[in-house]
């Protein structure tokens, strides 16, 4: 390994590890190569840690709780109905939306890699993309969903979506009890990501800013 | 390929935890790796069937020690070199020792807020018969190649119902070699719980997985 200068951190002045050196090592070269400019890498970087994330898929679900054709729009052809708000693109190109009801719980997965639906929910989490969340929740769906607090009753059926190909899905979930008064902006502060994957049930929170 | 990749119904790997709060990157050298992917993906050029393989080819001790990022990274390296765009040489030194060949553009910022809006669908507008329609009973093929697959294990040998064909896609298992897009069908099929799992399994449960035509058959 090299010990010039630039292989520090300068920040915490510590060497960088080998991974960062094979990061820095890929970029540089293929942009002395002309083949990448670090612009758009710094690009791309802002629009997933800034501009696409759970708050748009929020956005698709309380346009849905609020709208009846729009949610009839949505669960017929997801993709085009979700670009009505503006998200589209990559990782999000031919969108799923499935429907929580009273007596249907779906959750989602990809088993084999990690496939997420970029333009509503952003980057996933790890423990998405992790091992024992890609191996259990096919198998054990009910056991995984009560360590994310999730009880369901055993009537309730449990739908996990495997998503092997390039449909990428999205859970529309349950509007929670007791919020007929609140906005559709209101309505979109309660929406969270895991409610989204279906490893979370929405509850009217007053920690969210939502008002009586 | 019957690797460490396809986790589904494995056991051993422990509790879910997930982490409260998680920022959207862990490290600076993950942001990179996010970010190379348009740009790396434009020069290679290769698909995601392609990427795919190439993470699953990786062996599976070393897939199940490295995280997801270093997982992309593995991918870009190795793709960067098997299409003669940089030498491993060059990666090691971090420098550039010859030329670029060809005249390809790098993907520029202003063209990112087009690419990430768009992406690229793997849907192929093209008509072809399905082989199968919605309510079909069908049989997934025992089929276990050393080639990249989609058809994950746990789903093989087993009996589901078409419940919706999605339309015409990419098949991954040729894409994913240079052997043609060989268009067809793929289905969201739906497999009880207890057909997959066993009768410890709820018989409320089912669990829906897409396949292409490739691997079904009418039962």
């Amino acid at each position: 390994m090299s010990d010039h200068d630039h292989n520090h951190d300068h920040a915490n002045s510590r060497p960088l590890t080998d991974v960062e050196l094979r990061v820095k090592a890929l970029e540089q070269v293929l942009t002395e190569k002309g083949l990448v400019d670090p612009s758009a890498v710094d690009a791309l970087i802002e629009t997933y840690e800034t501009k696409v994330g759970p708050h748009n898929g929020a956005q698709v679900v309380a346009r849905a709780w609020t709208d009846p054709e729009y949610k009839k729009r949505l669960l017929i052809n997801g993709t085009e109905a979700i670009a009505e708000l503006g998200y589209s693109g990559i990782q999000g190109e031919d969108m799923v939306v499935i429907e929580n009801t009273s007596n249907i719980h779906n959750v989602l997965v990809c088993t084999l890699c990690s496939c997420y639906p970029w333009p509503t929910l952003g980057l996933p989490p790890v423990w998405y993309k992790s091992a024992p969340y890609r191996s259990r929740v096919v198998s054990q769906p009910r056991e995984v969903l009560k360590e994310f607090g999730v009880e369901l009753d055993e009537n309730t059926e449990v739908r996990v979506w495997d998503s092997t190909a390039e449909l990428r899905y999205m859970v529309l979930p349950e509007r929670p009890q007791g919020t007929e008064l609140l906005s559709e902006n209101e309505l979109a502060s309660l929406v969270t990501r895991d409610s989204m994957i279906g490893v979370e049930l929405l509850k009217k929170s007053e920690s969210r800013g939502a008002s009586e | 390929m019957n690797g460490a990749h396809d986790l589904g119904g494995m056991h051993g790997f422990g509790d879910v935890n997930p982490e409260q709060n998680e920022p959207v990157f862990h490290a600076e050298w993950e942001k990179r790796v996010l970010g190379l992917f348009v740009p790396v993906s434009a020069v290679g050029p290769f698909c995601v069937d392609e990427f795919r393989a190439c993470i699953e080819r990786m062996g599976a001790t070393n897939y199940l020690s490295t995280s997801y990022y270093e997982h992309w990274l593995h991918a870009f390296e190795t793709i960067a070199v098997e299409k003669g765009v940089v030498t491993k040489e060059e990666l090691k030194a971090g420098k550039s020792f010859t030329p670029r060949g060809d005249s390809t553009p790098p993907v520029l910022a202003k063209d990112v807020p087009y690419i990430s809006s768009h992406g690229s669908s793997a849907r192929i507008d093209e008509v072809i018969a399905p082989k199968f329609k919605a309510g079909n009973l069908v049989m997934v093929n025992n089929n276990h190649p050393e080639n990249h697959t989609r058809c994950p294990r746990y789903a093989r040998d087993k009996l589901g119902s078409i419940e919706k064909d999605n339309g015409v896609f990419v098949f991954p298992d040729t894409a994913a070699h240079g052997q043609g897009d060989s268009p067809q069908h793929c289905y969201s099929v739906r497999f009880d719980a207890q057909e997959l799992w066993g009768g410890g399994a709820s018989e409320k449960d089912s669990v829906y997985i897409d396949l292409w035509d490739d691997y079904l058959t009418l039962a």
